[in-house]
């Protein structure tokens, strides 16, 4: 990213959780997944994200538990590192780099008895690397062995077993033996069988090993220690690719969103978990086989029980392969709206960084087929309160079998959710090209407009029942409007929606809603008019309208004249809805440009150059909670809302100026002071302890060098490290003697406390009971030798 | 894991009218009971006590029907010609008619023979009634004259010669026993006090009167003549309310509902309208074989008796209430409902450890099916017998979905004769509604498509093609004309537009559905049609 002033373009949620395979703590309390740049510890119970554990600078491509310590798990990722964290606490232990500057990890795993992990290359050859056990915290990978090559990137077609590994082609290499075997199937292409191995997993305990193919037939291998007597049999539930499998009982899924449980040698007998959502990418099951997990392709970890019950669903932001949506938000709970799941529209908190619900729009069941052509959410709109979403779907993309739904819901106060109003099936005979709701600040919304390639533009009335019998108010079609047989593209309310601005090609018609007349005209041939947007508060005369022709235009609605026009290709018009001011994302030589300006000025109040490639067309202003009082000239225009906006990548980014970045880090610093302080009943047991902390003031000593695995919390150490810190010198002196004397036998501690808390604070103390004797004696075997790095 | 979403069944918007409170009320009438009289039946008129019995007159009878029976109780057949206006007196035991020989004739009811002649009259007597005091009677003859007599001594009170033509209604005042309204055919209605000589009030209705009638307040009258039927205000001396013209021929008689709060009017174009007195809006509609002549409600409304100008006499009785009948049900149930009653009664205490039960989704036959992906299976029920005739909609929406899946050609395929029939009737039956010709006209091609080879097998399914063909070529034309239609009334709209400077075409304040429908449902069926001539 390019530094811009103080203004920083920086990513906001949203990332992928369904990247790689999760892995699921030994107690299965814990779900650790790879998501973006940083690893996402879930809990299994309540779907909360505890923590991300931070620190690659790079997409993180593989997640494992260390199997000698279960608190511990190693990551790696495409900076070339690997990670070992204690993932309770959120607490890098160690991270290892590799001596080859050209390394990516793209997965990894690892080998009991070594401890060694495996990464793979960018020539993708598989390398064991040998982790030195030394007590430093970033430890170089000298050793590296070459182990296959040529395997594949998709960490689902190699798998590791009890005693053998193997990859794809099946191709068996015995690691005790560092022998490798190679087996293949016949190519029988002549029944139109598509036998490619797309995933392989080992049984945990047993020579067996289960190959998933692209015509959804799973393998089990067996006998695999001869190179002639093995044997096979297949299994076939599947229509199609099989995505993963896994577990002692065979769990295995695909593209059908159906999770099968294969019984172990009762290959027949077979349990179902249909519907899950998108396509089954990856399944883990926990090392106690209580929990399975299933990632999706729609970004989503469902934790489903071995009794094959869902008990728990983890939602990313679906960011699918292309938004037909444009970015929303909702104006009641400010959550972004866009298209979620297929057929749905997703309401993502961006505060939280969580999906709050899924509205289904299509409401009819989704047939997992590739190739089936399904109905899609197009688009969407709310009104200005929040009371009514309108949401166009279609299906078939010809225009002889298009279909097309129109659907009104109104915002139910008692569910709290949208509520199906109105479906109009359809209301236009051709793809609807633009919808829009006024902008009315006070009362009800009552009418929509929507353009359509069939050359008209429908307004929709919302109308009270004709009986006093009916449910309540409809909508229904009010105006048919049309300009001599002319496409309409799009179309914009004014700010007091007392004007409506239909773009038909090259002219802009103006109309007003109140009796539908036609106002005027504008036209800037040549090139149709892609995009309209009226100007807000002061500068609401003037209209701005962008062209295939690479214009922005600007007309000031007063004199119906020309007010301005500038030569940019505008891929994205948007008006801040808070402020005057308007953001024209333009396409320039292969990325985009970023201008904020107010259509009254003629100098940009922002620019930004190549913020990113690629044509941006979403992009959302976010009103802010608060507003910021900042004056300085190139942030002033953040002031009242956030800017977000989607790449062709689907990255969501936003804008950070460097004061409200300045304040984020104070906060998280304040975070660790002010939770120490709270009056928790952790504070009222540890204020106790610091009363007698004479007991407690080696600690500090104490934490630096002990055992790692056993380490509280970095706020709850930090405390007490500091209060041990403000101990006077002599005091020290004595606890140090004191702890020499001890550090033999812990026994004799405990018949001591009555007299030391006397000796040092003066004051009457209670005495200290056993348990807080015993919490004392827990805390004094802490390792805290990850401190010295702070202290240095 | 998100539950099986069922078929999505499109609510289509009920054609039609809407079904209202109203409608409900005045639906709620058994099927008529229908009795032959000797002629037209010119007037009917229920006696106001108990046990309401009412008079038929009709030819030169008058027959007393009890409120549920069929067969008259009573006739009165003294008459030598005619007779008109059988009414009884407010307290039921005298009837007093008029007749085509000019006498007016009075009876008591259980009696035979006439109690009183009163003749003075010259020409057939169409209007009796008598007045709010029970002494006096009012009759109004072809002669233009209106009288009242006296019935103790059958004199002649008083003679009006005000009408210019014949009068053929009238009503006296139930709260003032002087005061009388008479109708006639000079499009005039008089208002009469007994007290003075002459009129008191002359209110033009504009056509020949024919039936007339006063609230139970009197301060609105109500007259019906020609094609209209028209309201007065009498208190603001005669100042016209409300026209009313929904029928197309003569309106001919007039009733209040019980409560006065719905106006009934029948007509020669058979039908009876009910208005709401409020609003004077229509909110209900009979029809009726014949043209009307009389029509009278039972107290409560628990009849409507129409009589006809073929002669008959049409009864409909009010459906027992639901509240009787669900007080009946209760009855039965109620052991069992006792037992349910004890165990809903008991209530969580504060602690209580709920368990929920899970809650079994509830799907239809074809969902099952379509769950399973049994596609063939989910169409057959779809179209059981039931399905397809009450609920089209059900089955399309299964056709639909399965096209969806791209599974509607595996569904289609591998039918026996039978099954086969099955399908093209439906298809016959549904082929050409607007609402489902879209994914019929899909189906349509796939099962042409399939069934190709085989036809000329089957004498049964080549019947129905042949059938199929002909209901495709009439829509076709339909069509078409329909778009000719549209076409002209484009010109027209265009030219009665005003002209605006500003060049916008094809402004239309209407819904745009149903052109585009039309133009988007024509080719398709071109295709079809070529395709059956094949």
């Amino acid at each position: 990213m390019v530094e811009h002033g103080d203004v920083r373009v920086v990513h906001k949620g949203g990332s992928k959780i369904n990247f790689r395979e999760p892995a699921l703590s030994t107690d299965s309390r814990f779900l650790l997944c790879a998501s973006g740049e940083s690893v996402k510890v879930f809990s299994t119970a309540t779907e909360e994200c505890l923590h991300a554990l931070q620190g690659h600078t790079d997409l993180i491509t593989g997640v494992l538990l260390r199997p000698s310590n279960h608190l511990q798990a190693y990551s790696c990722s495409l900076d070339g590192t690997v990670r070992l964290w204690d993932f309770t606490d959120g607490i890098l232990i160690r991270w290892a780099k590799s001596n080859r500057v050209n390394i990516w990890c793209c997965f990894i795993y690892v080998w009991t008895v070594h401890l060694h992990v495996c990464a793979c290359t960018e020539l993708f050859q598989l390398v064991a690397v040998h982790l030195p056990q030394c007590g430093e915290q970033l430890v170089e990978a000298k050793e590296l062995s070459a182990v296959l090559s040529n395997i594949s990137s998709n960490p689902a077609a190699s798998a590791f077993g009890r005693e053998v590994r193997i990859f794809r082609c099946l191709e068996v290499y015995f690691f005790k033996k560092h022998k490798s075997y190679s087996f293949f199937l016949k190519k029988d292409n002549q029944k139109g069988g598509k036998n490619t191995f797309t995933c392989i997993t080992c049984h945990p305990t047993e020579d067996c090993i289960a190959s998933g193919h692209e015509d959804g037939k799973i393998r089990l291998w067996r006998n695999f220690n001869h190179r002639k007597e093995y044997t096979y049999s297949t299994l076939h539930w599947h229509h199609s690719a099989v995505s993963s499998l896994s577990g002692t009982n065979l769990l295995s899924g695909g593209v059908e969103s159906v999770l099968v449980q294969w019984r172990y040698n009762q290959e027949s007998q077979r349990d179902f978990l249909p519907r899950l959502g998108g396509a089954i990418t990856h399944i883990s099951v926990s090392p106690d086989g209580a929990l399975f997990c299933t990632s999706h392709s729609d970004n989503k970890i469902t934790i489903i029980q071995s009794c094959v019950k869902v008990s728990a669903v983890i939602q990313g932001l679906v960011k699918g392969d292309r938004i037909r949506t444009d970015l929303m938000i909702e104006p009641r709970s400010k959550a972004l709206v866009l298209n979620g799941k297929p057929g749905h529209l997703q309401f993502y908190s961006l505060q939280r960084d969580k999906l709050l619900y899924n509205l289904d729009i299509v409401q009819q069941e989704y047939i997992h087929e590739s190739g089936l052509e399904q109905f899609e959410v197009v688009m969407a709109a709310f009104d200005a309160s929040g009371s009514w979403l309108a949401t166009v779907e279609e299906r078939k993309q010809k225009a002889p079998e298009l279909e097309l739904n129109l659907k009104l819901w109104a915002f139910d106060d008692q569910k709290q959710s949208f509520v199906l109003n109105t479906t109009i099936s359809a209301p236009h005979e051709g793809r609807i090209t633009a919808l829009c709701f006024p902008h009315v600040s006070d009362g009800q919304t009552t009418m929509l407009v929507s353009t359509s390639r069939d050359g008209h533009f429908k307004a929709w009335q919302l109308a009270a029942p004709a009986h006093t019998e009916d449910e309540g108010p409809s909508w229904s079609c009010d105006f048919l409007g049309a300009y001599h047989s002319l496409v309409p593209e799009c179309c914009c309310f004014s700010a007091d929606s007392s004007l409506l601005a239909v773009g038909f090609q090259e002219v802009v018609t103006v109309w007003t809603p109140a009796s539908w007349e036609l106002l005027t005209t504008l036209s800037q041939p040549p090139g149709a008019v892609r995009d309209l947007c009226f100007g807000r508060l002061s500068c609401s005369k003037y209209l701005l309208g962008a062209t295939t022709s690479r214009l922005l235009c600007c007309w000031n609605l007063l004199t119906c004249s020309l007010e301005w026009v500038t030569s940019m290709d505008v891929s994205l018009l948007l008006a801040d809805p808070l402020s005057e001011n308007m953001a024209a994302f333009c396409f320039e030589a292969g990325s985009t440009d970023l201008f904020v300006f107010k259509p009254g000025e003629p100098r940009p109040l922002f620019s930004h150059k190549a913020l990113c490639s690629g044509r941006v067309t979403h992009a959302v202003f976010v009103p802010r909670e608060v507003m910021l009082e900042s004056c300085d000239e190139a942030s002033q225009w953040l002031n009242c809302s956030h800017l977000y906006f989607l790449t062709q990548s689907m990255d969501l980014l936003t804008f950070i100026t460097k004061a409200e970045e300045d304040k984020l880090t104070a906060s998280s610093k304040q975070l660790v002071v002010s939770d120490d302080v709270a009056m928790t009943p952790f504070h009222l047991l540890l204020g106790k302890h610091r009363d007698h902390s004479a007991g407690i003031n080696e600690v500090g000593s104490l934490t630096l060098r002990l055992n790692r695995f056993h380490r509280p919390t970095c706020i709850f150490l930090c405390s007490m490290f500091v209060q041990s810190l403000l101990i006077s010198k002599e005091e020290e002196m004595e606890s140090e003697k004191e702890e020499e004397d001890s550090d033999g036998e812990m026994e004799s501690r405990i018949s001591r406390p009555e007299h030391m808390p006397s000796g040092e604070s003066g004051c009457a103390a209670p005495a200290l009971t056993k348990e807080e004797v015993r919490e004392l004696r827990r805390l004094k075997k802490l390792d805290h030798s990850w401190m010295k790095g702070l202290l240095d | 894991m998100a539950s099986y979403k069922p078929t999505n069944i499109p609510v289509y918007p009920k054609l039609g009218e809407k079904v209202t409170e109203e409608t409900l009320y005045w639906k709620n009438y058994k099927t008529p009971i229908q009795i032959k009289e000797f002629g037209a039946v010119s007037n009917i008129h229920f006696s106001p006590v108990t046990p309401y019995n009412f008079a038929v007159t009709a030819f030169t009878r008058i027959h007393l029907y009890g409120l549920l029976s069929q067969e008259p109780v009573k006739t009165f057949t003294r008459f030598k010609d005619t007779a008109y206006c059988g009414r009884f007196r407010s307290d039921g035991q005298l009837l007093v008619a008029g007749c085509e020989d000019s006498v007016v004739r009075l009876f008591d009811v259980s009696g035979k023979v006439a109690l009183r002649m009163f003749k003075g009259h010259t020409k057939a007597v169409h209007v009796t009634d008598f007045t709010s005091d029970r002494y006096q009677i009012l009759t109004g003859s072809d002669d233009y004259t209106c009288c009242l007599w006296d019935i103790p001594n059958s004199a002649q009170l008083n003679t009006y010669q005000e009408h210019t033509d014949y009068i053929r209604c009238g009503v006296t005042s139930q709260l003032n026993r002087d005061l009388f309204v008479t109708g006639s055919y000079d499009h005039s209605l008089k208002v009469f006090d007994a007290r003075v000589d002459k009129s008191v009030m002359t209110i033009n209705h504009g056509h020949p009167v024919e039936s007339l009638l006063l609230y139970p307040s009197e301060g609105l009258l109500v007259s019906a003549g020609g094609r209209y039927v028209r309201v007065w205000d009498l208190l603001k001396g005669g100042q016209p309310l409300v026209s009313l013209k929904n029928h197309h021929k003569t309106v001919t008689c007039l009733a209040l509902s019980s409560n006065g709060q719905r106006l009934l009017s029948g007509s020669l174009d058979r039908h009876v309208k009910v208005y709401n007195t409020t609003s004077y809006k229509v909110v209900h509609n009979f029809d009726y074989p014949a043209a009307i002549l009389s029509l009278a409600l039972a107290p409560e409304d628990e009849s409507i008796v129409v009589g006809m100008t073929n002669s008959i006499l049409s009864i409909k009785h009010r459906k027992p209430s639901e509240e009787a009948k669900e007080t009946a049900g209760h009855q039965r149930r109620r052991p069992s409902y006792r037992v349910y009653a004890h165990r809903k009664s008991y209530v969580p205490k504060q602690d209580d450890y709920l368990v929920s039960k899970p809650v079994r989704q509830h799907l239809a036959k074809y969902d099952k099916q379509l769950k399973k992906f049994n596609v063939s299976k989910a169409l057959d029920t779809a179209l059981e017998t039931w399905i397809r005739g009450r609920k089209p909609e059900i089955t399309v929406a299964v056709i639909r979905e399965l096209d969806r899946r791209g599974t509607l050609k595996n569904a289609l395929a591998g039918r026996d004769e039978q099954e086969l029939s099955r399908l093209l009737s439906f298809l016959i039956a549904n082929l050409v509604d607007a609402r489902f010709a879209p994914v019929l006209i899909t189906a349509a091609e796939m099962i042409l498509d399939i069934y190709q080879s085989i036809i000329g097998q089957s004498p049964v399914v080549d019947k129905q093609l042949l059938h199929l063909q002909s209901l495709l070529e009439r829509e076709l034309d339909y069509q078409k004309d329909l778009l000719e239609v549209l076409g002209m009334l484009d010109t027209m709209f265009a030219s009665s537009l005003p002209k605006i400077e500003l060049p916008c075409s094809g402004i239309s304040t209407s819904n745009g559905l149903p052109q585009g429908q039309s133009t988007d449902v024509i080719f398709p069926y071109n295709k079809m049609q070529s395709r059956v001539f094949e």
